[in-house]
């Protein structure tokens, strides 16, 4: 008798490479390929070399096995490209192992995404039977939770109103109604929450929680340390394809920070079609240039590279500051430098100067903030930067406590004993 | 144990018969249709018909016109060349409706060709986010055609009111015709969006094997303009087989298409199992590339 509810045994995908970026051939070459590959095969064998290249490949995923016990919600972590997606892509069944096998014991839903299937042309009524079958609800099961998933959205008079007149938060807020009332035994969650607004991500945060105690087994990944520390009973850490530790969050989580988490954040893909600012690079740096560790008697600087795509008004573009174990200890905006912020379209530089000997040493992360005053946030991902502080000399003990200010000392002799000796 | 996609079903023992358990692992070999996983998914099935069928009629200037319009504009043309100027047979039937009647069965053959061919890869976003046998989107785009074809049959009795065509009890003989109709477009639907994943240039090839095939399937003309034993050979063409049932069964042609429709269904079920293997041997790959 066991109580697992997701065994995962030597589980391993492998890609072709190449398959990204062009996943599709046509038949036109499939057919010259034919040709040519007879062609060069007659070849290699008249030269007497080995016939047959393997294709290029990788493994996004490879001997990963580990168990969830039944109520165990679990998190995956890991940097981008660790395999926590392809994970669970294959639990989820939308493509098929190379390797291994996994067991599932009960019902399974996965929510890869919000909104799957909706569509614009369909009222809201219509998206949540559809979207809702699509995610493996039954009919049944969408009458009964009707209400309250309409409750949830706030869009009882826009029922039937096609979807694509929505504004953005109503679109999303119904997207995830429905898939938060996916009643299955097991979930597996991909991101789902990194969607909204900051209000309406506390209330799909909530949401998630609410599931979490009701004892169903939840698999979640996540790049918002924060919601995988408060979601999560254990975390499993995800390194290029293999599993790099399961334990207690906190410990998975400072693990992440202290080899995974990267010091650095870029992103030159291209502008996407009505966006106003793009976050390219979040950087720390010391001494003019980026490093593993920082020491921590040595001021540092948090540099935020973004681009300005439309004139913005009352910009706030800042970070959250956390030690790692989720201790928020304090908020910055740029706005200390020029007030209010409004922008005109460019590539601008914002850089954060913190004094030495100011953070005790230790594994903290920066979460970037980009919002518009009173209206809304700006960028859609929650981008985070680990920052780990240490002291170079043998003589650092360690301090309770998370600030290290040099206090301002005075020593002087005020007076004779009371008594004497 | 082994069934579809390399998944099944068993009963776990932990919780006596109520959890199920999934077996994911790496599919080997000829994988099983997995009829039995289709029917759990019929809910999601109907669900994605009904989206085919609404998304087809909002947002469109004519609406359900256009079930209309394309058989019968097809129709005025074929009359006018075929029939006025070419002088075309049409087994003493008015050459209107003797093509109409033909053309009803073929235009729903043809949208559903087209439809489910294009259906996988206009559903990537569903496939590369969520798991459901992938054979129900083809089929829900076949299937969401049937509305065409009922309101296009209305048309077809207006015609038949017209020209004085009596309804005979053969007329019951439309809904077997109907599902042969199905099965042979959802046949070459399957192969067709199957290969469409791997291979884009097969969206190209299909207006064209739909012109092609219209052609050699008798909607313009009569096949009774074959001799035995070649008429009934005609019928390894599925749609020939559907479409002079149609004009026996309504409009009482006497060329009682009895073994060319033996073949047909044949041919049409041996396309449909064909490409059901197919379609599902493909399938497992079908998140990676499409």
């Amino acid at each position: 008798m066991s109580d697992v509810a997701i065994r995962v045994e030597g589980l391993g995908k492998r890609y072709r490479i190449g398959s990204h970026k062009k996943r599709y051939k046509t038949l036109r070459e499939s057919l010259a390929g034919v040709a040519s590959g007879s062609l060069r095969r007659a070849r290699s064998l008249l030269r007497g070399e080995p016939v047959r290249t393997p294709p290029p490949s990788i493994w996004a995923l490879r001997d990963v096995t580990f168990d969830v016990r039944r109520g165990e919600v679990l998190g995956v972590i890991g940097r981008n490209g660790a395999g926590k997606s392809t994970l669970l892509k294959v639990l989820s069944r939308i493509t098929e192992p190379t390797e291994g096998h996994a067991e599932i014991h009960g019902r399974i839903g996965s929510l890869l995404e919000v909104g799957t299937g909706f569509h614009p042309e369909l009222t809201g009524r219509e998206n949540i039977y559809l979207n809702g079958a699509i995610l493996g609800m039954k009919r049944a099961e969408i009458q009964q939770q009707f209400d309250q998933i309409v409750a949830f959205a706030e869009v009882e008079q826009f029922l039937d109103t096609p979807v694509k007149r929505y504004s953005t938060g109503m679109y999303l807020r119904l997207a995830f109604g429905v898939a938060a009332h996916l009643r299955t035994e097991i979930l597996l969650v991909d991101e789902v929450l990194a969607v909204g607004d900051a209000a309406f991500q506390k209330k799909c945060l909530g949401k998630m929680s609410e599931v979490a105690e009701t004892g169903r087994t939840v698999l979640f990944v996540s790049h918002n340390m924060d919601a995988v520390r408060r979601l999560c009973t254990s975390v499993c850490l995800m390194r290029s394809g293999q599993l790099a530790g399961i334990g207690e969050p906190v410990s998975s989580i400072n693990a992440y920070f202290e080899s995974d988490a990267v010091a650095e954040y870029v992103d030159d893909g291209p502008a996407l079609p009505g966006e106003d600012l793009r976050i390219r690079a979040v950087k720390i740096e010391q001494q003019g240039s980026a490093r593993d560790w920082f020491e921590y008697r040595m001021p540092l600087e948090i540099a935020i590279e973004y681009e300005v795509f439309q004139p913005l008004q009352n910009l706030l573009l800042g970070f959250d500051l956390y030690t790692s174990n989720g201790v928020p200890v304090f908020r910055s905006y740029d706005l200390a430098a020029r007030g209010m912020g409004s922008r005109e379209p460019g590539f601008y530089r914002s850089v954060c100067r913190l004094p030495g000997e100011f953070l005790q040493p230790g594994l903290y992360y920066v979460q970037l903030l980009a919002g518009l005053h009173r209206l809304r946030w700006l960028s859609k991902e929650k981008i985070t930067v680990g920052l780990k502080l240490a002291g170079s000399r043998e003589s650092d003990v360690d301090f309770p406590g998370v600030l290290c200010p040099r206090g301002d000392w005075r020593v002087a002799r005020v007076g004779a004993c009371s008594v004497s000796p | 144990m082994s069934s579809l996609a390399g998944v099944s079903l068993g009963r776990g023992r932990e919780r006596a018969g109520t959890a199920p358990v999934l077996r994911i692992t790496r599919s080997k070999g000829a994988a099983a249709l997995g009829l039995k996983e289709l029917w759990e998914y019929r809910e999601l099935f109907w669900f994605l018909t009904l989206r085919d069928i609404k998304v087809r009629y909002k947002q469109t200037l004519l609406g359900a016109a256009w079930a209309v319009i394309q058989p019968l504009f097809t129709m005025l043309v074929f009359s006018l060349f075929f029939g006025r100027l070419a002088k075309v047979p049409s087994d003493n039937l008015h050459y209107p409706i003797f093509s109409f009647a033909a053309l009803v069965p073929w235009t729903f053959f043809a949208n559903g060709l087209n439809l489910s061919s294009n259906s996988l890869v206009g559903s990537s976003n569903l496939i590369t986010k969520v798991y459901f046998p992938r054979l129900i989107v083809p089929a829900a785009a076949v299937i969401s055609g049937l509305v065409d074809l009922l309101i296009a049959m209305l048309v077809l009795v207006g015609m038949m009111l017209f020209y004085g065509v009596g309804v005979q009890a053969t007329v019951l003989w439309i809904v077997p015709l109907t599902l042969l109709a199905v099965i042979s477009s959802l046949g070459v639907g399957l192969w067709l969006s199957a290969l469409n994943v791997e291979y884009r240039d097969v969206r190209h090839a299909v207006p064209f094997i739909a012109q092609f095939w219209m052609f050699i399937t008798p909607v313009a003309y009569p096949s009774s303009l074959l001799s035995e034993p070649w008429r009934t050979l005609y019928g390894l063409n599925p749609m020939a087989g559907v479409v002079e049932g149609f004009r026996w069964a309504l409009l009482g042609a006497n060329t009682a298409p009895g073994p060319m429709l033996a073949i047909s269904s044949l041919a049409a079920l041996l396309i449909l199992v064909g490409g059901a293997f197919y379609f599902k041997r493909m399938e497992k790959s079908f998140a990676d590339v499409v």
